[in-house]
């Protein structure tokens, strides 16, 4: 090809000349912003006084690391990218002419060798390595199975795109089982499996679950109808409160329950709907974060009813719809009626399951709902209010139905929630929740099911993750626990996101009828909503 | 609706008649932006509403679709079954759900990400929404949903044929170019399956072509539906052309009503709308010498007294929006009112025997504006200026 010279260049700084400069200036700005926080340290003496520590070191390791970063950015990162769109203009997660030279059917062997050398050697690493190496091992396996499932992924984009929805349901219906199955071969029996698996189900599963319901339900709310609620984790406490109370109380079952749980939260729905019907915007933000605090408050202090902080316990398990319970004390104890080992992981699948199930119902009555007329008005609603009034939709009820409906999937949630843990407290429903409910809707795209999904799976999976890390202590000392920096990484990646994708994972809007074929709308055509 | 059978009883004989505005009037505070107008729009034709910038015009649309609620007056729908409707007494989303009144905007309001299809198919909300069975029916896949939606598709195809948009139906609205914006907003608000159709400025923005393609399917939409039109317009060409009927508003009043040809050539429409400029006004009352009246000229809608800049349809109902100041008027300068100056002017001329010197500035506003139109602007400006100090004064 040949090289040819354009005018511009030469008037615009070349990368190279302005990546010291900039490199420059990044290291004044970190100066500034870490040298109280990082130069200096308060601590405590042996005499308990209080004491300045002064890590000028660790500081000027930092400045230089920002400063080099930045370099390297301005020099080689920008100029890269700039190409890089100009090869390829394709939006997909990953740009295709970065991720074929990242995923290479010899990495991806070598891959595969790495993970099945180090499974082989799982039992001995201690022993050949030293513990501090042998973590650093098992974090080499879990980069390199990662890095193999995602050239499998890869490979057959095409076909999981084309196929998504029904690829992502069979994945998640056999999760457990091949949860249970790959345990089970690892540990030599059945039982180890089953018991292997309880982390993995209940931790990573059944958490991400939940929060992927919670924000296909906020999603009617934020999404479709454009309402900002702040204070959607309010309708999570009434629907694990009313199973929590009307459970211990009363004795009723679960399924019983559920719907009662979602009609008490729609109906705590609609009486937030009224006052706010009027409000838009920062003004609905506000005053549904209030609705949020209101509700916990109450929680906390109505100590006759909710027992206040200390919560309630002795929730009753589900039961698997009458016909066998998990509680080992039963004569009709899953294991007694089908003969089989005891174990605690049963109902865990079992949870897994229902969550799934509930799941499922939410992403297809949302789906059913924007077909309709009325989830039609909800979109109608966020793209212009005034218009709608003026085709003579009636907004208050348009407003309240959504949320209403949204209210009720949190209800659902929240009683699932509840029978989950065996114990509610205010503590599980305070504002943070609800931030990283509309976080991960804002995340995954506002209106979009799968990018939800995604969102949940990389926020949520992506915190529990951090517990695995232990490794990094060997790094760090042992006092320190990735956990804790989970909000910051959350943070981070929530900048990176909408850096890299301003309207979330998925951007496009389906539209919900066609003529001759459905196109996506691009995300510069739709409207946040004002409300 | 005891109310509205009066209104029958009263006004025999005026069911020709599809919208009646009596005694309309509307004060944003101590502004009055309508004062005391009476119109009607017959039905099956095309009433054009006239005016300059600032006459009221989309304030008298906004009361008539409910954004507005009228401070005083009345407005009468008389729909083809007989029945009739105070609009000022409806909610905001009845108007067009019961009343039958479509209305577009001048700023235009599409759902910019939805497809065209999509568009069309909210304005079918509440026929669909009873076919749904209040969405649970519709819920459960019942065929008479389905039925009904498959009907509502073909009526959107139906229009957006007649919109010639047909080819772009699965496109975002967002991503049309505005003349057709324009009209798949008519096609929208015609989804609605309207009586009155109420645009306000469908011209606006359009090049000549656009502008034929309009006025054929403004004239379509009248001949093949039986939908009377209600338009605000500046587009003198489309207004002339196509409108069976003018109304002209200046300064919240009417001051001319009647066919097109009446209005054209009415002297008071000439010099409000289409003759005597700012600035010839304001050289002949600079020759008078009178400052407080130079000073008032240029009052347009006192933004003190109007809407805020911040405030919106939305913010609540528009008393609340606005701030109140008891025992306080405001209204526009008398002096301001150009139909009033050639009525001052004619009866002045009319006394002075000199004729020829109202209907001159119907000439054409250009530097012939001749000498002679100056000595005859002369005299009633000096008669205002008592209206106007006095204003003044009521005003600390």
């Amino acid at each position: 090809m040949a090289v040819t010279t354009s005018p511009e260049r030469d008037i615009v700084a070349t990368p190279m000349q302005r990546a010291p400069r900039e490199a420059l200036y990044a290291g004044a700005i970190a100066l500034g912003l870490f040298v109280l926080f990082i130069g200096l340290r308060t601590d405590q003496n042996i005499s308990n006084e209080l004491i300045l520590v002064q890590r000028w070191w660790l500081l000027a390791v930092l400045v230089v690391l920002t400063m080099a970063g930045r370099f390297l950015y301005v020099a080689y990162g920008q100029p890269f990218l700039a190409n890089q769109k100009i090869v390829d203009v394709a939006t997909g997660l990953l740009p295709e002419s970065v991720a074929t030279r990242f995923f290479r059917l010899p990495y991806f062997i070598a891959a595969i060798v790495t993970v099945a050398v180090l499974v082989f050697l799982a039992g001995s690493l201690d022993g050949l390595l030293g513990p501090g190496l042998a973590g650093y091992a098992r974090f080499l396996r879990a980069l390199a199975t990662i890095y193999a499932l995602a050239s499998v992924l890869f490979y057959f984009r095409t076909f999981i795109h084309a196929h998504f929805s029904a690829l992502g349901i069979t994945a998640l219906a056999l999760y457990p089982v091949i949860v249970v199955l790959v345990l089970a071969l690892y540990g030599g029996s059945v039982a180890a499996g089953f018991q292997g698996s309880l982390k993995w189900v209940d931790n990573y599963g059944i958490q991400i679950l939940i929060y992927v319901m919670l924000a296909w339900g906020l999603n009617i709310v934020v999404g479709l109808a454009g309402l900002l609620d702040l204070g959607y984790v309010a309708f999570y406490a009434v629907g694990a409160y009313c199973y929590a109370l009307l459970g211990t109380q009363y004795g009723l079952s679960f399924w019983i329950l559920l719907p009662a749980a979602g009609a008490m939260a729609a109906f705590w729905g609609v009486l937030l709907g009224f006052p706010v019907l009027r409000l838009r915007g920062d003004y609905l933000a506000i005053v549904t974060l209030a609705f949020g605090e209101i509700i916990r408050l109450v929680l906390i202090n109505w100590r006759e009813v909710t027992n206040g902080s200390a919560g309630i316990t002795g929730i009753p398990k589900v039961t698997f719809f009458g016909l066998m319970t998990f509680n080992v004390s039963d004569p009709n104890y899953i294991a007694k009626v089908l003969d089989i080992a005891t174990s605690s992981a049963y109902y865990k699948i079992f949870l897994y399951y229902l969550i799934l199930g509930l799941c499922l119902l939410t992403a297809f009555v949302t789906i059913r709902l924007r077909r309709m007329p009325v989830g039609r008005a909800w979109e109608a609603l966020r793209e212009d209010e005034i218009a709608c009034r003026s085709l003579g939709i009636n907004t208050t009820t348009t407003k309240l139905t959504a949320f209403a409906t949204g209210a009720m999937f949190g209800g659902f949630a929240g009683s699932f929630f509840a029978a989950r843990q065996g114990f509610v407290s205010p503590e599980s429903f305070i504002f943070l929740e609800s931030a990283i409910i509309l976080a991960i809707v804002v995340l995954g795209g506002m209106g979009s099911l799968v990018g939800i999904a995604v969102a949940a799976m990389v926020m949520i999976g992506g915190t529990e993750v951090l517990r695995e890390l232990d490794f990094l202590k060997q790094v760090f000392g042992p006092d320190f626990t990735p956990e804790l920096y989970r909000m910051l990484l959350f943070g981070m990646a929530m900048v990176i996101v909408m850096l890299w994708k301003p309207r979330g994972f998925v951007g496009s809007r389906e539209p919900t009828a066609f003529l001759k074929e459905s196109r996506a709308v691009s995300g510069s055509f739709t409207k946040e909503g004002h409300g | 609706m005891s109310d509205a059978s009066s209104i029958q009883k009263a006004n025999p004989g005026m069911n020709d008649a599809i919208l009646q505005v009596e005694h309309l009037s509307m004060k944003f505070g101590g502004l009055v932006a309508i004062g005391d107008l009476s119109f009607q729009a017959r039905r099956g034709e095309i009433t054009a509403l006239i005016g300059p910038n600032g006459a009221g015009k989309t304030t008298v649309f906004n009361c008539i679709t409910g954004f507005y609620k009228p401070s005083e007056g009345m407005i009468t729908l008389n729909r083809r079954d007989g029945s009739n409707y105070l609009l000022e007494r409806l909610p905001n989303h009845e108007i067009p759900a019961r009343a039958k009144v479509a209305r577009t905007f001048q700023n235009i309001r599409l759902f910019s990400g939805m497809t065209l299809l999509e568009n069309l198919l909210v304005a079918q909300h509440n026929k669909l929404m009873k076919a749904s069975g209040y969405t649970i029916l519709g819920l459960f896949g019942f065929s008479g949903y389905r039925k009904a939606s498959a009907e509502s598709v073909e009526l959107a195809k139906h229009w957006l044929e007649k919109a010639d948009l047909v080819d772009r139906a699965d496109d975002p609205a967002g991503d049309l170019p505005y003349g057709a914006q324009r009209r798949l907003e008519i096609a929208r608000a015609m989804c609605t399956g309207p009586e009155l159709l109420c645009l306000d400025e469908p011209a606006a923005g359009l090049n000549p072509k656009e502008s034929m393609a309009l006025n054929a399917l403004l004239m379509d939409i009248k001949d093949n539906t039986g939908t009377s039109i209600l338009l605000i317009e500046h587009d003198m060409a489309v207004v002339m052309q196509i409108s069976d009927h003018v109304v002209v508003l200046e300064y919240g009043r009417k001051i001319s009503d009647g066919s097109p040809h009446a209005v054209r050539t009415d002297p008071r429409v000439i010099a409000a709308y289409l003759g005597v400029e700012d600035e010839e006004v304001e050289t002949v009352l600079t020759e008078v010498g009178d400052e407080d009246v130079i000073e008032q000229l240029d009052t347009g809608p006192d933004s003190a007294h109007g809407p805020g800049t911040s405030s919106s349809y939305f913010a609540g109902p528009v008393t609340d929006t606005v701030g109140h100041s008891e025992g306080e008027r405001v209204t526009v300068s008398k002096g301001a009112s150009r139909a009033a100056q050639v009525d001052a002017k004619s009866s002045a001329a009319a006394s002075k025997a000199a004729s020829p010197a109202a209907a001159k500035p119907s000439a054409k506003p250009s530097a012939a504006k001749s000498s002679a139109a100056k000595p005859a602007t002369k005299a009633p400006a000096k008669p205002k200026t008592p209206g106007v100090s006095s204003r003044r004064g009521g005003r600390k």
